[in-house]
C-alpha cells in the first residue's frame, strides 16, 4: 500500500510517497502564493514521476503552514509531529531533531519509541530561521547556496551581537562598510543563527543523537556552527528537506482504514 | 469530521454579573457628584480598609482587562508609546496612562482618583506607574510595601508589613478626614473572607468531569472578587453562581462538548483572543479547567483569620502567588494538576507581565519532571495584540494537543 505526505512550507512545497517502509519518491517545488495549487501540483508531479495515479494512494496527510488548505488530504497534522515521525522513519535511533525552516525553527524531543515528547519553537522573531539567513544573504549579495560553503573558509568569524534580524542586518552592513572579510561575516551570521537555535534545544534538554531536518540542513556552514554550539555531530539525511513530508506519509499509513 | 455538537447552554449568572459591574462603574463614575471619594488601587492591594471607609475602589488593571477584551489595546498602547513610554512596559500600565489623557477605552476612562493605593506584591512596575498617575492627577499616593517571600514568612517581614497596615489606615484617615470604624472594618473583613471562600468554591466546581465552566469563564467571573471584594454583593453573587454550577453538574452539562482532555492555564489571559483560544482548544475536545491566575484572589485564604482580618491581612497580602519563590509556585501548580486531574499545562509567556513570566521555564521543567505531562509555552501579550501571531500559536496548540492525545493514549 502506498501513502502520501504533503508538506506546504512557507518557501517550498514537498511531497513524499512511501510503500512498505520504503520511500518511493519525493518532490519539492516553490510554494508561491497559492497553497492548494502548490499542494496539488507537487503531488501530481510526484505521481507522474513515479508513474502512479491517485487511486493507487491509500491515504494522504498534509502538514506545514498550508496544511489546512489541502482539501484532498485525509487529515492535517502539524510539522512537529511529522518531522518527528519522518526522522524516526529515517533513523529509529534519533532522539532529538533540529528543524530550521523558512519561518520558524524548532527543537523536538522524541521518546524511545520515536513519539514526540516535547518541542520548542522560536518566538515571533525571525532570528535563527531560514528567513534570517535569507535576509543576510541578500545584504551580502551571495546566494543562499553559496553562503553555506563560503562561511566554511572563514579564518576569524565576525561577532554579530544583535538578536533581532533587522538589527543584525544593519550590523552586517556596517561590517561590510568596514570591509571585514565576507567569509568571516558569513561565519558570524551562522554562529548567531545557530546560537538562537541552540537555545531552543536547551529549553527542552534535547538528547542525542540529533538529526537536522528542514531546508537549512543543506547549508554546511550552518551545520558546522550548530555542531559547535550543540557540542555534538548532527545526523544528516539526504532527505532532510523532505523529512516533514515523509513523516506525513508515515502518519498517513497509521490512519484508521 | 463528525458534526459539531450543539454548544452547552450559557451560564445565566453572566448577565447578572454584567449588570452588577455596570452598576459598580456607574457609581464610581458619578462618585464626585455624590460627594464620595475614589481610590485607584492595584489588583493585589488590600482593598478592605477602603470599603470599610466607604471609599470607592477602582482598579486600572480590571479596566485594562476590559480594554483588552474590547480590542482597544492596540490604539491605547500605541498612544502611550507616542507619549514616550516604552513598548516594553506592561500593557496595563501603557493603556491606563494613555486612557487617563484621552479618556478612551470602553467606558470613556476611569473616574478621576482622589488618592492612589499601590501595593507592590504583584510587581515593581506598579510603583512607577502609580507615581506617574499621582503626578498627573496631583493626588496623594500610598505605597503598601510587601517584601518578596522567597522561602517563607519571617517574623521580621510580619512586623514590617504590620507597620504598613497601620500607616495605610492613618493615610486613609488623613485623606478622607474620617476615622476608621473598627466594627465596620471587622464586618468588611468577614465579607471579604466569605467572598474569597466562595470564589474558591466556584473554582473548585471545575474538578468535576465534565467541567461545568472553564478558565475562560473564570477569567470573566473574576471581576467581582477583584472589584467588589468585601461587599455583600460579591458574597450573594457567588452563592448564586455556585448554585447554578452545581445544577449544571447535576444535569451533566459540560462547557466543552465531549470534554476529553483537561488543561491548566498559567499566567494572565490573552484578553483580546479569549474566544479564539477557547474555540481552538474546544476543537480538540480540550477544556482549560483551571488556571493559576484567578486563584490568586483566594489562594492566600489559608493565612487569613476572618475574626481578626486586619492583622492576618498583612500575611495574606504578602504571600500571594506572584510574591513567593518559584519552588513554592511550582508546588501550587503541581497541587492544581492533581486536584483538577490535568492532562497538559499551557503557559502563556506574557510579554507584559515579567514577574509572572520570569519563573515559567523552571516551573515547566519541574512539572515535566514530577508529572511527565506535556507543557506548552505560547508567547503573547494580555492586552497588546501586536505581540500575537495567530498562525504560529495555532500550530503550537495543534502540536501540543497531538502530544497530549498521544500521552493520554487516544491518538
Ligand atoms: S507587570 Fe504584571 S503584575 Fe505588574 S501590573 Fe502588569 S500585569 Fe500586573
Amino acid at each position: 500500500m502506498i501513502f502520501a505526505g504533503i508538506d506546504i512550507g512557507s518557501n517550498t512545497a514537498k511531497a513524499a510517497l512511501i510503500q512498505d517502509r520504503a520511500i518511493i519518491g519525493v518532490r519539492v517545488i516553490p510554494t508561491g502564493y497559492h497553497h492548494l495549487k502548490a499542494g496539488t501540483r507537487v503531488f501530481e508531479d510526484l505521481l507522474d514521476q513515479t508513474g502512479l495515479s491517485r487511486s493507487d494512494i491509500r491515504a494522504i496527510v498534509s502538514t506545514g503552514y498550508g496544511r489546512a488548505s489541502i482539501d484532498f488530504a485525509d487529515k492535517a497534522m502539524t510539522e512537529i509531529l511529522c518531522h518527528g515521525a519522518g526522522a524516526h522513519f529515517l533513523d529509529p535511533d534519533i532522539r532529538g531533531i533540529i528543524d530550521v525552516g523558512g519561518q520558524d525553527s524548532k527543537a523536538i524531543a522524541l521518546d524511545d519509541q520515536g513519539q514526540v515528547d516535547n518541542f520548542a519553537m522560536n518566538d515571533k522573531c525571525a532570528a535563527g530561521t531560514g528567513r534570517f539567513l535569507e535576509v543576510m544573504a541578500n545584504a551580502l549579495e551571495v546566494s543562499l547556496d553559496q553562503m553555506g560553503e563560503v562561511g566554511l573558509t572563514a579564518d576569524h568569524p565576525s561577532k554579530i551581537s544583535s538578536i533581532c534580524t533587522v538589527f543584525a542586518e544593519s550590523e552586517v552592513i556596517s561590517m561590510i562598510a568596514r570591509q571585514e572579510k565576507r567569509e568571516n561575516i558569513i561565519a558570524g551570521i551562522h554562529q548567531a543563527a545557530a546560537a538562537r537555535v541552540a537555545i531552543l534545544a536547551a529549553k527542552i534538554r534535547i538528547q542525542r543523537p540529533v538529526m537536522m531536518t528542514g531546508g537549512v540542513a543543506k547549508n554546511p556552514g550552518m551545520i558546522a556552527a550548530l555542531e559547535t554550539q550543540l557540542n555534538q555531530a548532527l545526523i544528516l539525511s539526504p532527505y532532510c528537506q523532505e523529512t516533514g513530508a515523509i513523516g506525513a506519509a508515515v502518519l498517513a499509513s497509521r490512519l484508521p482504514a | 469530521m463528525s458534526d459539531t455538537p450543539s454548544p452547552p447552554p450559557k451560564i445565566m449568572a453572566a448577565k447578572k454579573m454584567r449588570d452588577l459591574m455596570t452598576t459598580y462603574y456607574l457609581e464610581a463614575l458619578s462618585a464626585a457628584q455624590n460627594h464620595r471619594q475614589v481610590a485607584w488601587i492595584t489588583s493585589g492591594g488590600p482593598v478592605e480598609p477602603l470599603v470599610a471607609m466607604d471609599i470607592i475602589p477602582v482598579y486600572p488593571e480590571n479596566h485594562g482587562a476590559m480594554i483588552g477584551s474590547a480590542k482597544m489595546g492596540e490604539d491605547l498602547c500605541a498612544k502611550a508609546e507616542d507619549m514616550g513610554y516604552s513598548g516594553d512596559l506592561c500593557a496595563y500600565a501603557r493603556s491606563d496612562i494613555a486612557c487617563a489623557v484621552v479618556k478612551g477605552g470602553p467606558i470613556g476612562g476611569l473616574p478621576k482618583p482622589d488618592m492612589l493605593i499601590c501595593c507592590n506584591n504583584i510587581c515593581g512596575t506598579v510603583l512607577k506607574w502609580y507615581e506617574i498617575q499621582a503626578r498627573y492627577f496631583q493626588v496623594p499616593l500610598f505605597i503598601f510595601d510587601t517584601p518578596v517571600c522567597h522561602t517563607g514568612y519571617t517574623p521580621e517581614i510580619a512586623a514590617y508589613v504590620k507597620t504598613q497596615v497601620n500607616e495605610y489606615i492613618a493615610f486613609l484617615e488623613q485623606v478622607s478626614g474620617k476615622k476608621m470604624d473598627p466594627a465596620r472594618m471587622n464586618a468588611v473583613g468577614k465579607l471579604s473572607y466569605e467572598g474569597q471562600r466562595l470564589w474558591q468554591q466556584v473554582l473548585n466546581t471545575t474538578a468535576h468531569k465534565p467541567s461545568p465552566m472553564s478558565a475562560f469563564d473564570a477569567f470573566f467571573f473574576l471581576a467581582l472578587i477583584v472589584t467588589l471584594r468585601g461587599t455583600q454583593i460579591a458574597v450573594d453573587f457567588y452563592k448564586e453562581l455556585i448554585a447554578e454550577l452545581e445544577q449544571r453538574i447535576k444535569d451533566g452539562i459540560g462547557v466543552v462538548p465531549d470534554e476529553t482532555y483537561r488543561l491548566l492555564w498559567d499566567n494572565l489571559p490573552v484578553w483580546h483572543r479569549l474566544k479564539w483560544l477557547s474555540d481552538r482548544f474546544s476543537a480538540h475536545q480540550a477544556c482549560l479547567v483551571a488556571d493559576t491566575y484567578t486563584s490568586a484572589w483566594c489562594g492566600a485564604l489559608k493565612y487569613m483569620d476572618e475574626n481578626n482580618f486586619l492583622d492576618s491581612m498583612a500575611e495574606a497580602y504578602t504571600r500571594i502567588y506572584l510574591n513567593i519563590g518559584v519552588d513554592e509556585m511550582a508546588e501550587e501548580v503541581l497541587k492544581m494538576i492533581r486536584f483538577y486531574d490535568i492532562h497538559g499545562l499551557v503557559m502563556h509567556s506574557n510579554r507584559s507581565c515579567k514577574p509572572y513570566s520570569f519563573g515559567q521555564m523552571d516551573i515547566m521543567r519541574i512539572v515535566r519532571e514530577k508529572t511527565g505531562i506535556p507543557v506548552l509555552m505560547i508567547e503573547a501579550d494580555m492586552v497588546d495584540p501586536r505581540s500575537f501571531s495567530e498562525s504560529q500559536i495555532e500550530t503550537r496548540i495543534d502540536a501540543f494537543m497531538e502530544i497530549v492525545k498521544h500521552k493520554a493514549g487516544r491518538s
